[in-house]
């Protein structure tokens, strides 16, 4: 990793000795190419392969003002055994919480493959003394989170202040030393995919463990055209530098076929190397119940009622 | 360690994510296993008493008998259509003939998956192109045209438009249903009758076609459809009752076309060959231009007149855009045209099949490199992987000839200026491509550029509204927009 140059204003400087030339995106074809891998046709076998794999990249989400240790008590049981009737469907990825909670989730996900994520770092502004968001993340890795999931300040990037931007994801990902770090663009609020782009790249220079679209607060969060921009970014490091970032969309996807369309994008974009939750997640939460009630569909036959499926 | 670390240790094994097969059904078409001529409304029995068969390029599979053309069938079909233009289409009220245009269009959209299967079963396209770029634009220029039928006076002010009489149309296999479309579409809303030969390897779109004429209650002989193969397209051609003659297919061809109608006094548009150059600068979007530059020269196998053959490269970024390529290439889908998940159909016909080979092999021998990605072809048909070649001199064959197939040829540039002088360095000047960020290079380029399209950070973009059309070996005479209107119409 590259010390932390003084940039100018134009963020042109290489800020690893071989990190990709920014470049830009066409928001024209990019579109259109998201189209067509939005198109593929996905069936039978492939479809319950994409199916269960998008069950082990789901990180269930609960991040509201009003969560209790009983609502992430809940939610952590469901990512552990997301479906009592069918004990094939395999575990989610992990959950993701407030720091506050995740003792709460810590202690019920105990002995399971799921994982434990917390955001932090002012979530989701990310408005807050540097200091502060750094010892909030510190805090959390301790509290025993294994994954952090940071917020850019996006303030600082639309200034065009990078130098920010990337300072702040070195310190965090400092701070939490060997903890996994995702980075949260809130894609929402950069407008246009050149600054998807930037953005990723930044927070992958940054030391980015993960770069992952969107809080859940904004809208438009997560869509295909946002997640190709990243995937490509990831690309692009990974052929320039070996090293293997993983990407997270999050927020608005809700269907299954949206997953199955995303995950048609990480393998013709990517390649089958990152169809694993290592490298690839959804943030979500009413998603899992739909990819489901899709697995038992292409089981059965049949479409069962969404009564079937627990609410959590 | 810790009961945390232990968690963490799991580590899943990447699988393959194979798509199953999708295809989309047969079951919509039904084709008889004969077809006559469409001549004044009805299929008829050529008089030539010649039939052949139609072939399926993905699996040889014989699809429909289909009727050869000689002279005597030819002159009747331009009879029929002589009379059909004096006795009514002429001069029935503009507004009529916009309902028959508008008719069409819609019933064009209702079938569309019928003409679609069609189209890639008898000419080997992908399901997913014939879907979404053949049938949408075919009858988007039904309806383009429909609306100007009734609006010629004000297309074109002070010249009275007048139709020509009957139009001699004979069209190409890379786009059969789209191209009949071109042609049939502006001649009808100028008031002219037609007489079109579809190309012998795809003419059971064209004949699916008829049946939608009749649906549409179009008068008899004002369309009429002869297939055959060159020998009828001579005799139509060369038919004194001819007022107009629209050609699109071969620059060979499209030579002898223009000798034999020099001195008749009969109106000719030739859209012919290309060999066009894309144009990456150093500042493009790299993986959208990488998407333009696949679409650019594989879309329908390479098949089309257009087709950004020719990459011309910023030497700058030559080797991560190579990189790119190369990686994008390994995941294109060659094979069954009716899969949903097909980005890479058949080779159209046996012969263009050794056409690519021998140009590929002459690439070869001199001296350019050559790329494939691995992909498994089906045993029985016609197919030609996606091909590369870099380290191309501008001297070499398969940067000068057309090849008409999924082959592209690389160069490098240096500067604009050599940019421009090697892509108009080429017997042709149908279109071009342009991928850069900077909009006034944009502006500059498509001025220097000698091509009758140049498209800015896309490729293969078409539109009815928007004039196609050739410079020198390309042809000339545009089709699409108003221009496309002009050459159906005298003035007064």
């Amino acid at each position: 990793m590259a010390q932390a140059p003084a940039l100018p204003r134009g963020f042109e400087l290489p800020l690893e000795p071989r990190l990709p030339r920014i470049g830009s995106v066409d928001q024209v074809a990019l579109e259109e190419r998201s189209a067509t891998l939005a198109k593929r046709s996905i069936k039978r076998e492939a479809k319950l392969f994409a199916l269960e794999l998008a069950v082990r990249m789901t990180d269930l989400t609960t991040l509201e003002g009003a969560d209790t240790p009983g609502k992430v008590a809940a939610l952590a049981s469901k990512a552990v055994r997301p479906d009592p009737a069918d004990p094939t469907i395999p575990s989610a990825a992990a959950v993701c919480v407030y720091p506050n909670l995740v003792p709460t989730a810590l202690e019920k996900v105990k002995g399971s493959t799921v994982k434990v994520a917390s955001v932090a770092t002012a979530f989701p502004s990310g408005q807050s003394p540097l200091d502060l968001k750094v010892e909030e993340a510190r805090r959390a890795a301790e509290m025993g989170a294994d994954e952090i999931d940071m917020v850019i300040d996006r303030g600082a990037f639309l200034s065009g202040n990078y130098a920010r931007v990337y300072e702040e994801v070195r310190q965090i990902k400092e701070a939490v030393g060997s903890v996994h770090l995702k980075v949260i663009l809130e894609t929402g609020e950069l407008g246009t995919y050149d600054n998807v782009r930037r953005a990723s790249l930044l927070a992958i220079a940054g030391g980015a463990d993960f770069i992952k679209t969107s809080t859940g607060k904004i809208q438009p969060a997560a869509t295909l055209p946002v997640t190709l921009v990243m995937l490509e970014a990831v690309r692009d490091v990974y052929e320039e530098t070996g090293r293997k970032i993983g990407v997270k969309p999050a927020g608005g996807i809700r269907q299954a076929k949206q997953a199955v369309q995303h995950l048609v994008a990480v393998n013709e974009t990517l390649g089958p190397e990152w169809l694993t939750p290592d490298l690839f997640r959804f943030g979500a939460s009413s998603l899992l119940n739909d990819v489901l009630l899709q697995i038992r569909k292409e089981k059965t036959g049949r479409y069962q009622s969404p009564d079937y499926f627990t609410l959590d | 360690m810790t009961d945390l670390d232990k968690r963490q240790d799991r580590s899943p094994v990447p699988s393959a994510f194979d798509y199953a097969p999708a295809p989309e059904s047969r079951e919509i078409v039904a084709l008889e296993e004969r077809y006559g001529l469409f001549i004044g409304g009805e299929y008829v029995e050529p008089r030539s008493g010649e039939h052949q068969p139609t072939v399926s390029p993905a699996t040889e599979e014989e699809l429909a008998e289909v009727a050869y053309a000689g002279a005597e069938d030819v002159d009747l079909a331009v009879g029929v259509a002589r009379e059909a233009f004096a006795n009514g289409w002429s001069d029935i009220a503009p507004g009529e003939r916009a309902k028959y245009l508008f008719r069409i269009a819609r019933i064009l959209q209702e079938r569309s998956r019928e003409f679609a299967v069609l189209e890639s079963l008898d000419g080997g396209k992908p399901i997913r192109e014939s879907r979404d770029v053949d049938l949408p634009l075919s009858a988007a220029h039904f309806f383009y045209y429909a609306g100007w039928a009734d609006k010629l006076e004000y297309a074109f002010p002070n010249r009275s438009p007048r139709p020509l009489g009957v139009a001699a149309q004979i069209i190409p296999w890379n786009f059969p249903l789209l191209m009949l479309a071109w042609k049939i579409a502006p001649a009808l809303a100028a008031g002219n009758t037609v007489v079109l030969k579809p190309a012998e390897s795809t003419p059971l779109t064209a004949l699916l076609f008829c049946d939608v004429l009749r649906q549409a209650d179009l008068p008899p002989g004002v369309v009429n459809i002869v297939t055959g193969d060159g020998r009828a397209g001579a005799a139509l051609v060369e038919h004194e009752d001819v007022d107009k003659v629209a050609f699109t297919g071969s620059t060979e061809i499209g030579k002898e076309i223009q000798k034999a109608v020099a001195g008749t006094g009969k109106k000719l548009t030739l859209e012919l060959g290309g060999k066009a150059a894309n144009i990456v600068f150093d500042d493009a979007p790299l993986d959208q231009a990488i998407e333009g530059i696949v679409n650019g020269i594989y879309f329908n196998q390479g098949h089309v007149c257009c087709a950004g053959s020719r990459l011309l490269v910023q030497e700058s970024i030559y080797e991560p855009l190579i990189a790119k390529l190369k990686r994008r290439m390994g995941t294109l889908r060659v094979g069954d045209p009716l899969d949903k998940n097909t980005d890479i159909g058949a080779i159209n016909s046996k012969q263009q099949l050794e056409k690519i080979k021998e140009l590929v092999a002459a690439g070869e021998e001199e001296g350019a490199e050559v790329f494939q990605p691995e992909c498994r072809l089906p045993e029985r048909g016609w197919w030609f992987a996606p091909t590369v070649f870099t380290s191309v001199a501008q001297s070499y064959r398969i940067a000068q000839e057309e090849i008409f197939g999924p082959v592209l040829s690389v160069l490098t540039f240096r500067t604009p200026d050599e940019a421009v002088e090697k892509a108009n360095n080429t017997a042709y000047g149908l279109s071009a491509g342009v991928w850069t960020e900077k909009g006034s290079r944009i502006l500059s380029m498509a001025q220097q550029l000698r091509a009758g399209v140049v498209w800015a950070n896309t490729y293969n973009r078409f539109d009815p509204t928007s004039p196609f059309g050739g410079y020198k070996e390309s042809g000339f005479g545009r089709e699409g927009g108003l221009h496309g209107l002009a050459p159906y119409l005298r003035f007064e």
